[in-house]
């Protein structure tokens, strides 16, 4: 049954990725052009609502679905792998067009050249683990 | 009903992500998509190469489902829910695209440049689609999240790393697309 619940929402977020373009490389072209407020849109709707949903939550309490106690964990402290991580990841973004979620929507949307992109994803991830202890956190 | 074939507009989409955000909150989950490619490496066996990669991937099942209907739902946005896949980009973008090279801007959901199958027997694009892959996975990995990850839900928990990360985002964006892209395009 939870299964299906991850599915579902899986599916949602597929179809509004697809729908709303988030998933196109021109989308996000555009976006680091400054031409267009869409994609500005999108991600400062979606944290204006979050903001007040994930504040909400925490300020009353509230639990989950199935009654227990909802945890947002906290990120780690600091401040060099976010900034050096952040850059690594935009140059990729913004080249690729797509970030870890809507690379698998364009799998279902029929784009195989996305299978490139996905398997170098989850290269540049394994190289990360083994680089790791070797780059400033 | 007509409305759904259309592209949708921001104030559907944004809402729709913060929809998502809610209710994997709700059911006892976080929002964050890239941690899968780390599970991805651990299924094929990177436990034996980095300790990083040593954890029990069945805890992240329920994320590999949240992707697999990712597949899902872009298949049934692109095929049962458009008529028109073009992505109708601001003009001055267009001509931008246009001038560098992608003839393909403004007719199509993907340019045709980077992501038809005629790419696989050309060199400097299939470089170019891992090279951006790479430093995707790469940076997602070292930031420790993503665009869900960070921007959304770090961000809606008011994480000051997650406000570094996505302005470390957008530095290299814009590196990306102002600086390198007329060397390569």
């Amino acid at each position: 049954m939870r299964t299906l619940i991850y599915l579902g929402i899986g599916i949602l977020f597929g179809i509004t990725m697809y729908k709303s373009e988030a998933a196109s490389w021109f989308r996000i072209y555009e976006m680091f052009s400054f031409d267009s407020f869409h994609m500005y849109g999108i991600i400062g709707s979606a944290l204006a609502i979050g903001i007040t949903i994930t504040q909400l939550i925490k300020r009353y309490n509230i639990s989950s679905f199935y009654g227990e106690k909802i945890h947002i964990i906290p990120k780690e402290k600091g401040w060099k792998r976010y900034l050096l991580g952040g850059i690594i990841f935009g140059l990729g973004w913004a080249l690729a067009g797509a970030c870890p979620g809507p690379m698998f929507t364009l799998i279902g949307a029929g784009f195989l050249p996305i299978f490139i992109v996905i398997i170098a994803a989850i290269v540049g991830t394994f190289l990360y683990g083994l680089l790791r202890n070797k780059l400033p956190h | 009903m007509n409305w759904i074939y259309e592209p949708w507009p921001w104030y559907i989409g944004g809402p729709m992500i913060a929809l998502i955000l809610f209710l994997l909150l709700m059911i006892g989950k976080n929002f964050g998509m890239s941690s899968n490619l780390r599970t991805l490496c651990t299924i094929c066996g990177a436990g034996n190469a980095s300790h990083f990669f040593k954890f029990d991937w069945k805890t992240q099942r329920w994320n590999l489902m949240v992707i697999l209907g990712a597949i899902i739902g872009g298949y049934i946005g692109a095929h049962f829910l458009s008529n028109n896949d073009a992505v109708a980009i601001d003009p001055t973008t267009l001509s931008e695209l246009q001038e560098m090279g992608f003839a393909s801007a403004g007719k199509a959901y993907l340019p045709l440049e980077l992501f038809d199958n005629a790419i696989f027997t050309k060199p400097k694009t299939l470089l170019l689609l891992s090279i951006g892959g790479l430093l995707v996975g790469f940076g997602a990995r070292y930031a420790g999240g993503c665009t869900s990850g960070h921007a959304i839900s770090g961000l809606s928990n008011l994480q000051r790393p997650s406000l570094i990360a996505v302005i470390g985002f957008f530095i290299g964006g814009l590196l990306m697309i102002h600086l390198i892209f007329p060397l390569l395009f």
